[in-house]
């Protein structure tokens, strides 16, 4: 399945504006908190979209109906759709149709539930949208039990017309968490590089691929980009001063800066998750080696590995105690962890003679990490206590895995017909999606925290 | 820039006069071995002139930063290839490393960097090290052969700048390299 190209959602530059649950005695829950929207700096929006294709579903996928929201049929974003893509994509839902209804329901005295019992229904999603009198929309869903007949969740939003896709993905993330216990990723970013021709683009899009928009390009190749924990900043490696060096770069102003260019080959940044450091690859003192560096590049690198090997890709433990990176110590590279504050470097994987790219699960139990098995690369996940293994993909040369903030879905770049695409795999392995760009070479992804 | 280049090539030539004297034996050592080097077809070697034709003992002429540029002269060989997952710097290249050391030697002014590459298997940022790795063992050997640590800063490219795009056996040959690069080129 591909989705519609909808090349206007560029996320343009705006105030920060809220939204926020409406206060109103017909709202069964109040669950969210003030959300405040981080604008993306004026940038340019990329011009082709990502689309997506999903492979397998998941073990057991609940039925549910999205019904059209009253009044959503003269908006330039429709809400629903985007909130049915959301849920399908994951792999959880089975979207009931809802089509063949007149009138369409729209609050819950509306609703027949036999007839979506009927039509195998679980839940049923209903709402409308309302123009406020400043221009503004007010947006407010249900979502209705069909066994029990009862609301399980319900909230009214106020958003501007350019933030009603991002409504749709917050309203998408409530009825996820509602029905499986976990949070939504629908609202989070991802940042990856696309190659188009000698051009390298560094760009941020939601996480459907939508809105991408290009936050630095280069005539030499950009990688390794990395999230600040708050979801401002991006870290990551560029090659335009000739030789690796790593930059920090504001989403909020568009500001960057290199924060490490010493003597020989800067890379591989990851931030701690207090955001106040930076694991950094750096080749001062020869070998590639370990170090720490303040954000903003300032004071001293302090060296964290002490070996003639490569050490590199560093990632800190969820808790900020740990780090786990890739050594070739022991004759063939293997990931390694070592206590942050100090202590000696423990080997963690034994499977195969290439085990590369580590990073933590958002629960800090398992992390994922690329395994060479014969010729093939593939994304795998460790569990850190019962050290089991297991491979999740079956491409030919998968890369660069991350977590979504929730830990359900890992996000890999892999190769279709030389090209590149980037492809997502729930952590049971069961779900696959593919999000590609037309003609383009899309890699190096990396999942962006939830929203804070 | 010009004056530079003027004491550096009255460096040179002083330098020079002093190597014709007394020739060293690693030099002529070298030159004997760019001659007479029987290594067969050395696999991803450029097509470029043979060290066999091409190369005349250094001692021979003055080495300018023009002779970097001479088609006929070994300077003007910049890569240094490598085997599968190795660093190790083969015999083959070791004239072409030489030529460079002593000409770094000869231009105390000089600088260069060694961008070293890797083949686009695996992961972008282990490749870097590799790359890393490459250039550091390239730099090393300069080192032995006189050169001093700061003429050269060893970077890596890992598999971000391939050379050869296509994915065979015989385009990761080609991107498992070391170059060198002098400032200002």
């Amino acid at each position: 399945m591909s989705l519609p190209d909808d090349t206007s959602q560029g996320r343009p530059a705006m105030p920060t504006a809220i939204i926020r649950p409406m206060k109103t005695s017909w709202l069964h829950r109040l669950v969210c908190a003030v959300a405040i929207l981080i604008p993306l700096a004026p940038l340019s929006p990329a011009r082709a979209a990502l689309t997506i294709e999903i492979i397998g579903t998941g073990a057991t996928q609940l039925p549910i109906a999205v019904v059209p929201f009253r009044a959503e049929g003269g908006l330039a974003q429709q809400i629903t759709p985007v909130i049915a893509a959301d849920l399908a994509r994951s792999g959880v839902f089975r979207t009931i149709d809802s089509g063949g209804l007149n009138p369409l329901p729209h609050e819950p005295q509306d609703l027949n539930y036999s007839t979506w019992r009927a039509r195998g229904a679980d839940a049923v999603v209903i709402g409308a949208v309302s123009q406020l009198p400043d221009g503004r929309y007010d947006v407010r869903f249900r979502l209705m039990d069909v066994t029990k007949q009862a609301q399980l969740a319900g909230f009214a939003y106020t958003a501007t017309a350019a933030q009603l896709r991002l409504t749709a993905h917050r309203i998408a993330d409530v009825i996820y968490e509602t029905l499986t216990g976990a949070k939504g990723v629908f609202s989070t970013r991802i940042a990856y590089i696309v190659k188009k021709g000698k051009r390298f683009e560094l760009q941020v899009a939601d996480a459907d691929g939508y809105g991408a928009q290009t936050v630095r390009w280069s005539d030499e190749p950009i990688l390794s980009p990395s999230w600040s924990p708050d979801g401002t900043r991006l870290a990551y490696v560029s090659l335009e001063r000739k030789k690796p060096v790593v930059y920090v770069q504001s989403l909020l102003t568009g500001q960057y800066q290199a924060v490490a260019n010493y003597w020989g080959s800067n890379s591989a940044p990851a931030w701690s998750p207090d955001g106040k450091r930076l694991a950094v690859v750096l080749s001062k003192d020869g070998g590639s080696q370990i170090y720490f560096i303040n954000p903003d590049g300032k004071g001293e690198p302090r060296r964290m590995t002490f070996s003639t090997a490569i050490d590199t890709e560093p990632n800190f433990s969820p808790d900020g105690e740990l780090l786990l990176f890739t050594s070739d110590r022991g004759g063939s590279p293997q990931i390694y962890g070592m206590p942050v504050a100090g202590g000696d470097p423990r080997r963690l994987t034994f499977e195969g003679s290439y085990n590369v790219s580590p990073r933590f699960s958002p629960d800090g139990k398992s992390f994922t990490f690329i395994q060479r098995n014969g010729g093939r690369f593939n994304v795998a996940v460790q569990d850190m206590t019962t050290r089991q293994v297991q491979v999740l993909t079956d491409g030919t040369i998968d890369e660069s895995p991350s977590f979504a903030p929730n830990g359900r879905v890992i996000l890999y770049a892999t190769e279709t017909r030389g090209r590149g695409v980037l492809s997502a795999v729930s952590s049971d392995g069961r779900v696959k999606q593919r999000l590609s760009e037309e003609g383009s070479d899309v890699r190096e992804p990396a999942w962006g925290p939830f929203p804070k | 820039m010009r004056k530079l280049l003027t004491v550096t090539i009255s460096l040179l030539l002083l330098a020079l006069a002093g190597c014709a004297a007394t020739p060293t034996a690693e030099q002529s050592g070298a030159a004997v071995e760019d001659r007479g080097k029987p290594v067969g077809p050395p696999g991803p070697v450029p097509a470029k002139p043979t060290p066999d034709s091409g190369a005349k003992p250094l001692v021979d002429k003055p080495l300018g930063a023009a002779a970097l540029k001479d088609p006929g002269n070994i300077l003007s060989r910049r890569s240094v290839y490598f085997d599968f997952d190795s660093n190790l710097v083969k015999d083959e290249f070791r004239p072409l490393v030489t030529a460079h050391a002593r000409y770094l030697q000869q231009n105390p002014g000089a600088r260069m960097r060694i961008e070293g590459n890797a083949d686009e298997r695996g992961s972008r940022e282990y490749n870097i090290a590799l790359g890393q790795r490459r250039s550091e063992a390239v730099k090393q050997m300069m080192q032995l052969l006189g050169a001093r640590p700061e003429q050269i800063e060893p970077v890596s490219f890992g598999e971000e700048k391939p050379r050869a795009t296509g994915h065979d056996e015989k385009s990761w040959a080609e991107n498992r390299r070391a170059d060198i690069v002098y400032q200002g080129e």
